[in-house]
């Protein structure tokens, strides 16, 4: 596992309570160090997505958020946007620009980012997701799969130190779900997976942990967590179908 | 540019109209119907020479005659009430048929329909030689205020995505084996267009989550798209040029 001075992502005390009532966080204690590759897993309803509008300061609640030792305040917003990248689940949320290139220069036009510098960008995050041909396209005309890539375009385009996913591998098709994969695998760049695809978790993380009713309640290697049935069974996760732990080796 | 080949509207091919940007295109058909407007129904003579005008533009643009017909219907409410004047008019009369006409309904039928029809024609011109996005960026370098223009944005993109959620609701009705042919069935109809519109509302939270993210502070870039050569606006101004000058040969005769 690496681990650097100042942590990529710490949080400490976060809770947050809606505002009908409902109380989604109690007490977060989280630190992810540079080029970790992490996955958050839970059951519906954990807190997960709750957890990721902390990272970047649209939820804020008790406790303390700080992304590269700079904490998640109003007067460093920002900055945090631009270290924090979020991949949202829907990508139809994401892209609503005409096009893809418009779209994925949204974000570090909001950053300053204009003309030559602007466009080199852009060809270079979706360079990075393989959508370079696509560049001219409207969202609307682009398989499922892809519209994910271009959405992890849009965040990738900021430079973030931290990329953040909320269900990176829902409604892709298993060709797409690989294909995210490698292009996953192929970011230097501190990942956040959130998910319940446990196989795609091991695939992608060393590290796992397990957010339960608000808090944390594992932490520890990806290949242990997992092949552990009864921690998983007591937090309503479970393997798919005939999917075991692979003893060695990816 | 932006591929809008989804559009009923656009006509997906490579013509001199098709090439010009956007704006040049924009100003020109405003101006030409402006024009139109202005000029005196009374003389007959000039609108058959601006409907001359624009055939050639359609020409030009490869557009076929029949094409731009079916999508006239548009009109038709318009029609329908230019119909109605010369039975409502009062003052000079003619005998038609057996019928009364008031004079002054029948020239304000004549105005509503020739003007109207004009105008729809340059507009459908316009949208069959534009991609739907190439016309918000085309209103964009006219310096067309943000919030106009990016209502405008949202709209396309979002009119997709929700066209394809309420399809996909209707298809799960019918699945259940709603029939709305039957009148009190509607009510199956209309919960759908509720849901249809709350999850509009989630989407648009979303979004705004989402652009958030993206470091959005209220301000948008500006949409790119190029600057026209003065050969082009040349081209595209050709049309209200003589127009105008068509105007105003009927406005001193």
């Amino acid at each position: 596992m690496i681990d650097s001075m100042s942590p990529v992502l710490s949080l400490s005390g976060v809770r947050y309570t809606y505002p009908d009532g409902r109380e989604a966080l109690h007490g977060v204690d989280l630190s992810v160090g540079e080029g970790e590759r992490v996955a958050l897993l839970g059951p519906n309803g954990a807190g997960k997505t709750t957890l990721v509008l902390h990272l970047n300061g649209i939820l804020s609640g008790e406790g303390e958020v700080a992304v590269g030792g700079l904490p998640v305040v109003k007067e460093n917003l920002t900055e945090i946007r631009r270290r924090v990248g979020v991949v949202f689940q829907d990508p139809d949320d994401q892209l609503f620009m005409p096009t893809v290139a418009e779209d994925v220069a949204f974000g570090p036009a909001n950053l300053g980012l204009r003309g030559a510098e602007l466009d080199a960008r852009v060809g270079e995050a979706l360079a990075a997701v393989g959508m370079s041909e696509h560049r001219d396209r409207a969202p609307h005309h682009l398989s499922f799969g892809q519209r994910r890539r271009v959405a992890v375009a849009t965040v990738l385009a900021m430079r973030p130190q931290i990329l953040v996913m909320d269900e990176p591998s829902s409604n892709l098709d298993p060709a797409a779900r690989r294909e995210l994969a490698e292009i996953l695998l192929g970011l230097d760049v501190t990942l956040l997976m959130v998910t319940h695809d446990l196989p795609y978790a091991l695939q992608l993380c060393q590290r796992a942990l397990i957010l339960d009713a608000g808090r944390i309640v594992a932490d520890g290697p990806a290949r242990e967590l997992l092949g552990d049935d009864e921690l998983l069974a007591r937090h309503r996760l479970e393997l798919p179908f005939g999917f075991s732990v692979p003893r060695e080796g990816l | 540019m932006g591929a809008g080949h989804a559009h009923v509207l656009h006509l997906e091919r490579d013509s001199v109209v098709h090439r010009l940007p956007p704006q040049v295109k924009i100003v020109a058909s405003v101006a030409f119907t402006l024009l139109v407007v202005l000029t005196p129904r009374e003389r007959m003579w000039a609108f058959a020479v601006y409907a001359g005008l624009l055939a050639v533009v359609a020409a030009l643009g490869r557009i076929g005659p029949l094409w731009i017909a079916r999508r006239t219907v548009i009109e038709v409410p318009f029609v329908i009430l230019a119909v109605i004047l010369p039975f409502l008019g009062t003052g000079e009369t003619v005998a038609w048929l057996g019928v009364d006409l008031s004079v002054e309904g029948l020239y304000g039928a004549w105005n509503i329909a020739v003007k109207g029809t004009l105008g729809v024609v340059s507009s459908l011109v316009l949208a069959a030689t534009t991609p739907v996005n190439d016309l918000i960026t085309g209103l964009e370098r006219l310096r067309c205020p943000q919030i106009i223009t990016q209502i405008a944005a949202f709209m396309l993109r979002y009119l997709q995505v929700l066209s394809d959620e309420a399809r996909r609701m209707r298809v799960a009705r019918l699945s259940r084996g709603y029939r709305p042919r039957f009148f009190w069935q509607l009510r199956a109809w209309a919960t759908g267009a509720g849901a249809l519109f709350l999850r509009a509302f989630e989407r648009g939270e979303r979004v705004y989550v989402a652009m958030l993210s993206r470091g959005y502070t209220g301000t948008f870039p500006r949409l790119k798209g190029r600057s026209a050569r003065p050969g082009e606006w040349a081209a595209a101004l050709a049309l209200p040029v003589a127009t105008g000058a068509v105007a105003l040969a009927a406005a001193l005769t």
